[in-house]
């Protein structure tokens, strides 16, 4: 089978320099911030994200999925991609969603789940916006440039509600960001996240095909272990 | 401009598990039977096949095959003073859409209520005395009884090829199964599902300390089975991903896999998908409806289509909004207690306790949706409740459902929802880890209860269900004491973390609790304290029939398929033996 993870891992890094490249020869300002150029982003192309969001979810993705000895970091295993293709398609259009009004937004009303006016895909680029600016105001950086220690601690913050911003309920935000990046990277690899089924192998999840009549009995009280397959591997 | 369509000798709304099994009844004693439904028509080999049909994204958490917020939601408040606010997003209950209804993408677990559950107010006053129940908890009689329905829920087991063991047969116990049921004609058509290690820790603990433990009856068949009519079952293949997905091994009782072959060999039956029925035409002089008006959601077309008879199986919501649309019954009143349309909604108090084992391997990705050790000692009034402050219990279990890694990764209480230690977390516990599930019931209080929204519109403008609902300090007692006794269990288990997780502050629509909704409809003794007769038929429409767990007075501490299954065939027996012979009321007043 093909490695993905080291395919995408090495992909990454050139295409990163093609684009470098191309930017230079076409002339075009390709914006990333110096030292902290977006690192696997880049090598996929975008279909609803700006680059700037893109580095956005970079960082807090990483954030929330480190990379160390269980796993590459969230970005490294296309969490990113996996967003930024959900929120180009029909879920991030809002699909499944009701959205007539009136709108009753307000925070410490979790029980009724987010009652924004917004898509998915609107909200998660108001609440960019919204918090780049929070952390302009009170770091001089955006979110993406925050060095680690401060990221985590503004996402700690944001998660315990203790940041509110203007127009969308931050909460809310937060949980959105973490249930997409959780999304990415336990979901089956076809959607463009948890690449190389890394999340599968840190947990021991099997995936597919899942028959199991036999293996109930048969594994009871020892541990059931085989090469991760996801839908792809049967096509 | 609406059409009139030919008139036909019955309409069924909804076809789900409860317009499925009348469909079938009817359309077997010779009649033209025409079934409406609001979602789409699947082609259970097309649509349910490997590999796609395992995809966590698609089906469990995008939720594909669920009822369309878009098209139609309900709105929630949690006091009568609050304002409701649209469920905006279904979480904590998932509405069915399609042919099939929520029976396609069920669990299975097919419970019968215990003899108890089924004349609950009178049971309680007998033992307890009438001054122990709360003026608040409007609780009461089904007016149908357990023997009653005995054959009914025999024939729906029949039907699933349920996997259980009896414990209980024409009174006389039976080692292995549930000693607390009601007497039963027979054993179960299916020998129980292969248990996981985790169904087997919990059984050893539970026989230790001196409860009973059971298998769960489970309609995923444990091996090969054809039933009554005619249809063939695979055997389950405990492949975890059950409860919002189709079977893809035709294993799973469905309302298409146990009904559609004798439906389509049945001249008299046909349905027509995509249709969204808006009101029953009601002709309140003559005391009955004359037809349903449906819009067809993909031409936009109105029609009438009228019939002799109406069903409703359109489940608790659908069933309840479309009685308050077509102005059948008074709606109720939660401020005067007065009316009857909307009352007694309930729901279900389901309290967990996670496990954490240091030393076990419990591969929680091998399950099946029906696959549980149970104990039913704490159930209903199974143990005394003279010195508790509360009424009601439910089942405490251990279910094998699933392990996928979206939704299910629990770790131990303390671990942070993200980053390093996190990981570390969900990597140690995941294939260590178990839920001890408490299916609480729920009984009915005042001031829970239907009616329609004044503010939020569907996409064809009316109006949505409003739900007025919070658990009550009786919920919230009955709850506490289940959790404590799971917990027990989860320790003799020598579980290394028990972690308790009781549901904490108001009702929330977001995380997932049960689809076990109930009432709005209820059968009763009385037009003044029902919608419904016990033949489930309407006190002031005697075409109208309304199926469902909508008409369970109150919900017990099971989930309520068989039950709702029960009482369909209960109600049909009555329609094609009498109500065809004199169309009339069958209960006089
Ligand atoms: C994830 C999940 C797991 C479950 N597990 C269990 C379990 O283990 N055990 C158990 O007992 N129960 C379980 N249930 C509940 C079970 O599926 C329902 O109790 C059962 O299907 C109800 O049958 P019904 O006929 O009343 O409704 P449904 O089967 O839902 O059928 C109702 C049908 O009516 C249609 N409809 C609604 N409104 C209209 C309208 N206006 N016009 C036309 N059609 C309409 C709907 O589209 C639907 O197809 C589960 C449910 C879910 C979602
Ligand atoms: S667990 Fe069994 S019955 Fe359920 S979907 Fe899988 S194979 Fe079918």
């Amino acid at each position: 089978m093909l490695d993905r993870r080291g395919f995408m891992v090495s992909g990454g890094a050139f295409a990163l320099a093609q684009a470098d490249a191309a930017a230079v020869d076409s002339g075009t300002n390709i914006k990333h911030d110096g030292a902290e150029a977006p690192k696997n982003t880049a090598a996929d192309p975008l279909y609803a994200l700006t680059p700037g969001e893109a580095e956005f979810l970079t960082a807090v993705v990483d954030a929330f999925i480190p990379a160390d000895d269980l796993s590459p970091s969230g970005s490294e295993c296309g969490v990113v991609v996996f967003i930024d293709r959900q929120l180009a398609g029909a879920y991030g259009a809002g699909a499944r969603l009701y959205q007539e009004g009136p709108f009753q937004p307000g925070n410490g009303q979790s029980q009724f789940g987010p009652q924004s006016p917004l898509p998915p895909l609107q909200f998660i680029q108001l609440g960019i916006a919204e918090l780049d600016t929070w952390s302009m105001a009170n770091s001089n950086v955006p979110v993406r440039q925050l060095a680690k220690p401060d990221l985590n601690t503004l996402l700690q913050n944001l998660e315990a509600g203790k940041i509110a911003l203007p127009r969308i309920d931050a909460r809310a935000f937060f949980s959105a960001l973490l249930q997409l990046t959780m999304e990415g990277f336990f979901s089956d690899p076809i959607y463009g996240g948890n690449r190389d089924k890394a999340s599968w192998r840190m947990i021991g999840y099997p995936g597919l095909p899942a028959t199991y009549s036999k293996a109930i009995k048969q594994y009871r009280g020892r541990r059931y272990q085989a090469e991760p397959r996801s839908i792809a591997d049967f096509l | 401009m609406v059409q009139v369509l030919k008139s036909t000798d019955a309409v069924i709304v909804g076809l789900g598990w409860t317009g499925a099994i009348m469909a079938r009844e009817l359309s077997r004693a010779g009649l033209k039977v025409i079934a409406l439904e609001r979602g789409p028509d699947r082609d259970a080999a097309e649509s349910f096949a490997l590999p796609q049909i395992r995809d966590e994204l698609r089906y469990s958490v995008r939720q594909e095959l669920m009822q369309d917020p878009k098209v139609e939601t309900v709105t929630l408040r949690h006091r009568l003073d609050d304002e409701a606010r649209p469920v905006r997003r279904f979480g904590s209950f998932l509405p069915g859409d399609g042919v099939g209804g929520m029976g396609t993408h069920w669990n299975g677990n097919t419970f019968r209520f215990l003899p108890s559950d089924h004349r609950l107010r009178s049971h309680l006053t007998e033992r307890y005395g009438a001054a122990r129940i709360p003026d608040d908890m409007t609780i009461q009689d089904w007016d149908v009884t357990y023997e009653d329905l005995e054959p009914h829920y025999s024939r729906f087991e029949a039907l699933c090829g349920v996997s259980g063991k009896a414990g209980n047969i024409a009174g006389k116990i039976q080692p292995g199964g549930n000693p607390f049921e009601g007497p039963r004609s027979g054993e179960y058509p299916n020998r129980p599902l292969t248990p996981s290690h985790a169904n087997e820790l919990f059984r050893h603990a539970a026989t230790e300390i001196g409860l009973h433990p059971f298998p769960a009856p489970a309609s995923n068949a444990s091996a090969p089975y054809t039933n009554p009519e005619g249809a063939s079952l695979g055997a389950c293949q405990y492949c975890g991903h059950c409860d919002r997905f189709g079977c893809e091994a035709n294993a799973k009782a469905t309302p298409m896999s146990t009904l559609a072959p004798a439906l389509r060999q049945t001249a008299g039956f046909s349905k027509v998908t995509n249709a969204y029925v808006t009101r029953v035409l009601y002709d309140a002089k003559g005391k009955r409806a004359t037809g349903v008006r449906y819009v067809d959601l993909r031409s936009g077309e109105t029609y009438d289509q009228p019939a002799d008879i109406v069903v409703l199986s359109a489940w608790v919501f659908g069933n309840t909004r479309l009685m308050l649309q077509s102005g059948i019954g008074e709606p109720y009143d939660p401020r005067s207690g007065k009316g009857v349309v909307g009352k007694n909604y309930c729901y279900q108090i389901q309290p967990t306790v996670q496990l954490f084992f240091k030393d076990e391997e419990l591969n929680p990705f091998m399950g099946a949706g029906g696959l549980g050790m149970v104990v039913d000692d704490f159930n209903g009034d199974n143990f005394d409740h003279a010195k508790l402050g509360f009424f009601g219990g439910g089942y405490i279990s251990l279910n094998s459902t699933n392990g996928r890694p979206i939704s299910f990764r629990p770790t131990p209480p303390g671990t942070p929802a993200w980053g390093t230690k996190w990981k570390q977390e969900t990597a140690q516990w995941y294939r260590r880890t178990a839920s001890v599930l408490c299916e609480g019931t729920n009984y009915a209080s005042r001031t829970n209860a239907l009616d329609l929204d004044p503010t939020y519109r569907d996409m064809l403008g009316q109006p949505l269900l409003r739900m007025t609902y919070n658990f009550t300090p009786n919920d919230r007692a009955m709850a506490d004491f289940l959790l404590g006794k799971a917990a027990e269990i989860g320790r003799a288990m020598n579980a290394t973390v028990v972690a308790p997780q009781p549901r904490k502050g108001d009702f929330n629509v977001v995380s997932y609790q049960s689809s076990h909704n109930t009432g709005g409809t209820i059968m009763g003794r009385t037009p003044s304290d029902s919608v419904v007769n016990r033949y489930l038929q309407s006190w002031d429409a005697h075409n109208v029939f309304v199926l469902g767990s909508s008409v369970f007075p109150q919900n017990a501490g099971y989930n309520p398929t068989a039950a709702a299954a029960a009482t369909t065939y209960w109600c049909a027996d009555a329609l094609v033996k009498k109500y065809l012979k004199d169309p009339a009321p069958l209960v006089t007043q």
